[in-house]
């Protein structure tokens, strides 16, 4: 296979953008849609056939390419080049793949949207950066990915700007990001200094050969974390993941699935040869992943809307990969990234096959009883929710439990903690999830049938802002009235949406097959195939000694989810208002889980109010404008008193300026010229 | 025949010319004469300034100079006509050039009466810059220099927007003469020291440590120098004129207000007279420009008037410049003139863009705006590749230039260099913010105030015309960085390193190890300046280590 075909990876998405993006708006929706689909399926077909060669036998354990140079100066150098190893294919894999899908789902999704061609020129533009970043051979081209897909989803989060709500979204992913990026910069910063490159193999040969681990190692590993937690949504800096599902339902799949946060995870990974020499960073990893998996899963438990639901899934299920990491297991958590990146892209495009069939309602209040009246969107979603909670055998059980089970073996008490977080979560996810799955499509319906309105999400956000206004003030559990529902309105997507749907499920319950342990029966194909990358020369063979725990870990983990499952059941099917009773005994609890811990408005309070007050009263009132500006004016009135002379430069007649400029300067040449005898020396 | 003696000489004269020409037309009312005639002049000149990157030689020694022009213009005293370009200054010298027909396009309406004074002092201006970045005599320089202050003063007086214009003018003038003043003294008494006011001469005898002065003599007349170039860039907190002037100064005026003369004339005359002085205020330096940026971008952050919006953006912009430069790195010089470069031509087209604003609705006040975005695609487009490019995304060319300043800024040796290495990397936090918060204001949202009293309309042909070249270079400036940083590199290895004496009292500015300066060219030198070298030096001859 010829390694110049891995530039077209990238290049092909991004000629999709260049061609929908300058002439879009003079073509015809059918050909817009089909630049954008052949433009993203090509590269899915490149990597098919990568995919084919790299697993042949005697085939290279990384493929590159490099190009001429794109920074130049001495003594630092950074190319245009791509690597390809098995890390990097399963990346491309799962976005060509389940971005392509996502694509297919749009052409329905926003058929009949305004700024068609501008949607799927930003949809390239989010594959192009994307697959440079898994692509990129140094960590500066990495960055370009990275501030890419930032770019990226600030133009779709934001694409309906009109909107306020939207426009704010955008730019809080993109100024949260940046936060991030400010400790990736760090890092590249000191990278450069130590080791005058940024190129991922001489770096981390150089680190893999040191005797040492902490210190330097530490602070850039520390530096990445920071950035990774905004690309990946980790507490602190998670809280632009939720706002973001403004943007439409495909481009939150996107997000969620298989682009943008799956960034930081990957990075990570990409990086473990310095993580593992610094187990201070890997803990710090670890705890932010356990933590904000438990975090973010507690607020899952109360929010009504359906997309907010998920993108609190995404964060929390996002801290099971960090833990994965943290506890040096990468491959789980490349390996949970996979299945999470079918059965989320899944819920996400369900979801929107949801509140597309209820014309724009995303609050699961006004839902309920559509298992009968979208049953594909029914029994895909399904498959989701499923493999989100951990039910053998859907997908997520084996990665999930992977994940768990290495946490619990990894010798240290405090990864006993994280064991147990995880498995709380766990049954905290099974529980939202179910919760949501039955007051979706069980139980009588709550809506109010509408003819269908063909701008699906503009209304989504009119109606999300009205429950926004609404949740300020503390709403309970409680149902609203039921409404009356009409039979007519309430329909099936078209094919177009339901086949991704029908795709993605499949891969959500067949899709963690191919890492199913050898404790319970498989060959756990997926470990042996990131071997290479992560555990080189080591040998990963599975020790029979195991089995047992292994087997008693996964379960106990099934168990914690079917009690989720089962609690969320008692809740809301078998004696509805329970959950409402318990709301109301624990008011002050459920408020602040309705409130999201206050994380925004504490953010607000002690972080942008107090940097805006500095900027305006501090530096803006009192040094500039009284301390510089005083200058000035101190400086024309000092002029002013001193005398008639000084006060004809203050005439404000430009040309006597000129004419005493050219006085003075002859009176100064005069004295050093004739004040001297001849040239010195 | 070979044009490179007389080229620097075409490309000042030819704007001078025009000036002149345009100020013999008489002007008739609503008539584009003058107008079309400084289009055509300063698309001339910019053909003419192509002929420096086109022939210019790559391989060519450091700390020489090419295109060269030197002529004895007045004996006694020994100024002389000297002109040459070198890697620093040949990419200035074609980005003024390149500024000039777009700012003679974005003044196309917008000025409308008294074009002639205009578009005669806008030449004017264009003939002050090109000799500055061209000029190698210090007393040529300086007379350039003056030159470059009273075009902008007359313009911001005439041509301003508010009532408010004249006060800004004098505050900008008094600002930049009083500095300019103290700078012609410190360039006498060097004259009065050495007998010469030529750049490559005075260049030689600091770095041999042949300026016969106390330190502190030296460390004064080098400030005298620094504070009027700092004053123009300008660096924080010598910036008092700067929101005031930006405010009132039409578009093709502003586009020239701020940065690269102050900037290159620090590169030029500070570090090349001035090699160790330099460095020892560095500290200072890189501290100020740390602040700068993060100074300039909160009060960006909480500007609602467009223009002031971008003043303080600017601020922030030449401040990293500021930074980059003083840290004597190879990366951090390079990335810095890389970056005075970004910062002409991403804080032009933001002022275009402005303009074209002001002449759609009337008003800088961002309040007043919003919504735009389904009225101007284009407008849109372009102002989020503008902005884009200000804060520094990858592929666009700001990038390229904030990344090497900051890496440049964590290998510098001054104190606390990693503590304003973050300090400033909270820039493109802060950048980030006001940028994307002034689009939102502007094009997000419901419409305006004044777009719903106002009806508007996309760009124009002129107005795309003035626009694209911007987006263009951003970015090929931002993916093919190498074609313009190999000129620039010449000189940022030349000038970065630690200043190491290898023995009597001869001193050697070292990058990488690297040594950029020749003894035996030195001892030629010597040789053509009898009575220059005053102190009989024997030279410590080493084999420089292989050129890269």
């Amino acid at each position: 296979m010829n390694p110049q075909l891995l530039w077209l990876i990238p290049i092909l998405p991004f000629a999709g953008f260049l061609l929908n993006g300058t002439i879009g708006r003079k073509l015809p929706r059918a050909l817009v849609a089909t630049i954008a689909l052949l433009f993203t399926a090509a590269p899915a077909f490149i990597v098919a056939q990568l995919w084919i060669f790299m697993k042949s036998a005697g085939a290279p354990l990384a493929l590159s390419v490099m190009s001429r140079p794109w920074i130049a100066v001495s003594g630092f150098q950074v190319n245009f080049a791509f690597t390809v190893d098995h890390l990097t294919l399963v990346m491309l894999g799962i976005i060509t793949g389940v971005g392509f899908l996502i694509h297919i789902y749009s052409v329905g999704y926003m058929a009949h949207e305004e700024g068609y061609w501008r949607f799927f020129a930003y949809l390239n533009l989010f594959m192009f950066f994307m697959l440079v970043l898994v692509l990129a051979s140094s960590f500066l081209l990495l960055f370009v990915g990275w501030e890419g897909v930032g770019l990226a989803s600030y133009l779709l989060i934001g694409f309906y700007f009109t909107k306020d709500s939207a426009a704010n979204a955008g730019k809080k992913a993109f100024i949260v990001n940046r936060v991030g990026d400010f400790g990736f910069l760090l890092a590249m910063f000191l990278l450069v200094a130590h080791y005058g490159t940024l190129d991922f193999s001489t770096i981390f040969e150089q680190i893999a050969a040191s005797p040492l681990s902490g210190g330097i190692f530490t602070a850039i590993a520390l530096l990445l974390v920071l950035g990774a937690t905004g690309k990946s949504a980790q507490i602190p800096l998670y809280i632009w993941l939720p706002d973001a599902m403004e943007g439409p339902t495909p481009v939150s799949a996107l997000i969620h699935a298989a682009t943008m946060v799956t960034a930081g995870i990957y990075m990570v990974a990409r990086c473990h040869v310095l993580f593992d020499h610094s187990p201070a960073a890997l803990t710090v990893v670890a705890c932010i992943g356990a933590a904000t998996a438990l975090f973010a899963a507690t607020i899952g438990l109360v929010q009504h809307d359906i997309k907010r639901v998920l993108a609190y899934s995404t964060v929390s299920q996002l801290g099971y990969m960090f833990l994965a990491c943290g506890v040096g297991d990468y491959s789980a958590g490349i390996f949970h990234l996979m299945t999470h990146a079918f059965f989320k892209g899944l819920l996400f495009l369900a979801a929107g096959s949801v509140i597309h069939a209820l014309s724009g309602e995303q609050d699961m209040r006004n839902m309920g009883g559509l298992r009968k009246r979208i049953p594909i969107t029914f029994w895909t979603m399904s498959a989701g929710v499923f493999a989100i909670s951990g039910i053998f055998p859907f997908a997520g059980f084996y990665s999930k439990d992977e994940i768990l089970y290495d946490t619990a073996t990894s010798g240290s008490p405090l990864h006993l903690l994280l064991w147990f977080v995880g498995l709380l979560t766990a049954g905290l996810t099974s529980f939202y999830m179910f919760r949501l799955w039955f007051k979706t499509f069980f139980g009588a319906a709550r809506f109010e049938e509408r003819g269908p309105t063909h701008d699906y999400d503009l209304h989504a956000g009119h109606l999300a802002a009205v429950h926004a206004s609404k949740s300020s003030t503390l709403t309970l559990e409680a149902e609203p009235e039921p409404s009356h529902a009409l039979a007519h309105g309430i329909h099936e997507s078209p094919w177009v949406m339901t086949l991704p749907l029908i795709i993605l499920a499949i891969l959500s319950l067949i899709g963690g097959w191919v890492g199913i342990p050898e404790a319970l029966g498989g060959h756990n194909e997926f470990d042996h195939f990131l071997a290479p990358v992560f555990n080189a020369g080591l040998d990963i063979a599975a020790n029979p000694a195991h089995f047992f725990m292994e087997r008693v870990d996964a379960i106990v983990s099934l168990l914690v989810a079917l009690t989720g499952a089962f609690i969320a059941w008692y809740f809301y099917c078998y004696k509805p208002g329970t959950a409402a009773a318990l709301a109301a005994k624990y008011r002050r609890l459920y408020s602040l889980l309705d409130h999201k811990y206050w994380v925004d408005e504490i953010y607000g309070r002690f972080i942008i109010t107090p940097i805006l007050v500095i900027s305006r009263l501090i530096l803006n009132g009192l040094i500039d404008g009284g301390i510089v500006q005083g200058t000035a004016a101190g400086l024309a009135a000092s002029t002013r008193s001193g005398g008639w002379l000084v006060r004809r430069i203050q005439s404000g007649n430009i040309r006597s300026y000129a004419g005493w400029l050219a006085a003075g300067a002859a009176v100064v040449i005069a004295i050093v010229l004739f004040g001297h005898h001849g040239i010195p020396h | 025949m070979n044009f490179d003696p007389i080229i620097l000489t075409l490309i000042i004269a030819t704007p001078l010319a025009g000036a002149i020409l345009l100020a013999c037309i008489p002007e008739r009312e609503g008539s584009k004469t003058h107008a079309i005639g400084a289009l055509l002049i300063s698309l001339l000149t910019l053909l003419l300034t192509l002929h420096l990157p086109s022939h210019f030689n790559y391989h060519a020694a450091p700390r020489t100079f090419q295109f060269e022009q030197n002529l004895s213009w007045i004996p006694s005293p020994n100024i002389r006509y000297h002109l040459g370009v070198d890697g620093l200054s040949m990419w200035l010298i074609v980005l003024a050039a390149f500024l000039a027909p777009i700012g003679v396009l974005a003044s196309w309406n917008a000025i409308h009466t008294r074009t002639k004074l205009f578009y005669t002092l806008f030449l004017l201006q264009q003939v002050a810059m090109l000799g500055i970045f061209a000029a190698l005599d210090l007393f040529l320089y300086y007379g350039f220099w003056e030159l470059s202050l009273v075009p902008i003063t007359i313009l911001i007086a005439t041509f301003g927007r508010t009532e408010n214009r004249r006060r800004a003018a004098i505050k900008f003038f008094l600002y930049a003469f009083i500095p300019s003043a103290i700078l012609l003294v410190a360039i006498l008494w060097l004259y009065n020291l050495t007998g010469t006011f030529d750049l490559p001469t005075l260049q030689y005898l600091a770095l041999t440590h042949h300026l016969a002065a106390t330190p502190t003599a030296l460390l004064l007349c080098s400030i005298a120098f620094l504070v009027a170039f700092a004053v123009k860039v300008p660096v924080f907190p010598l910036h008092g004129w700067l929101q005031d002037a930006v405010a009132e100064a039409p578009t093709a005026a502003v586009m020239v207000l701020a940065g690269k003369l102050g900037l290159y004339s620090i590169l030029r005359f500070s570090f090349g007279i001035f090699p160790e002085q330099s460095r020892h205020v560095a500290p200072v330096l890189i501290a100020l420009g740390a602040i700068g940026i993060v100074y300039g971008s909160l009060i960006a952050l909480i500007k609602t008037d467009l223009k002031k919006l971008a003043a303080f953006s600017t601020l922030a912009h030449v401040s990293f410049v500021i930074l980059g430069i003083f840290t004597f790195t190879v990366i951090g010089l390079d990335g810095g003139v890389f970056q005075i470069l970004n910062e002409s031509l991403i804080g032009a087209a933001l002022f275009v863009l402005l303009g074209l604003l002001y002449e759609r609705y009337g008003t800088y006040d961002m309040r007043d705006y919003g919504g735009l975005a389904t009225r101007h695609p284009w407008m849109v487009t372009m102002f989020v590749i503008t902005v884009l490019a200000a804060a520094g995304l990858p592929m666009l060319n700001g990038f390229v230039g904030e990344f090497l300043i900051l890496s440049g800024s964590m290998q510098s040796i001054a104190t606390h260099h990693i503590l304003w290495t973050v300090i400033a990397a909270t820039g493109v936090i802060f950048g980030a913010s006001y940028l994307l918060w002034m689009i939102q204001r502007v094009f997000y949202g419901k419409i305006g105030v004044r777009p719903d009293e106002v009806p508007g309309w996309d760009l124009t042909a002129r107005e795309h015309l003035e626009l694209w070249p911007f987006a263009a270079l951003f970015l090929a400036m931002g993916v093919a960085s190498p074609f313009w940083m190999r000129a620039i590199d010449i000189y940022g290895a030349s000038t970065a390193g630690k200043l190491v004496e290898v023995g009597h009292g001869l001193y050697k500015n070292t990058a990488n190890g690297e040594y950029s300066f020749n003894d035996q060219e030195y001892s030629r030198w010597c040789l053509d300046h009898p009575g220059h070298c005053r102190v009989e030096v024997r030279f410590v001859v080493s084999t420089p280590k292989e050129a890269r």
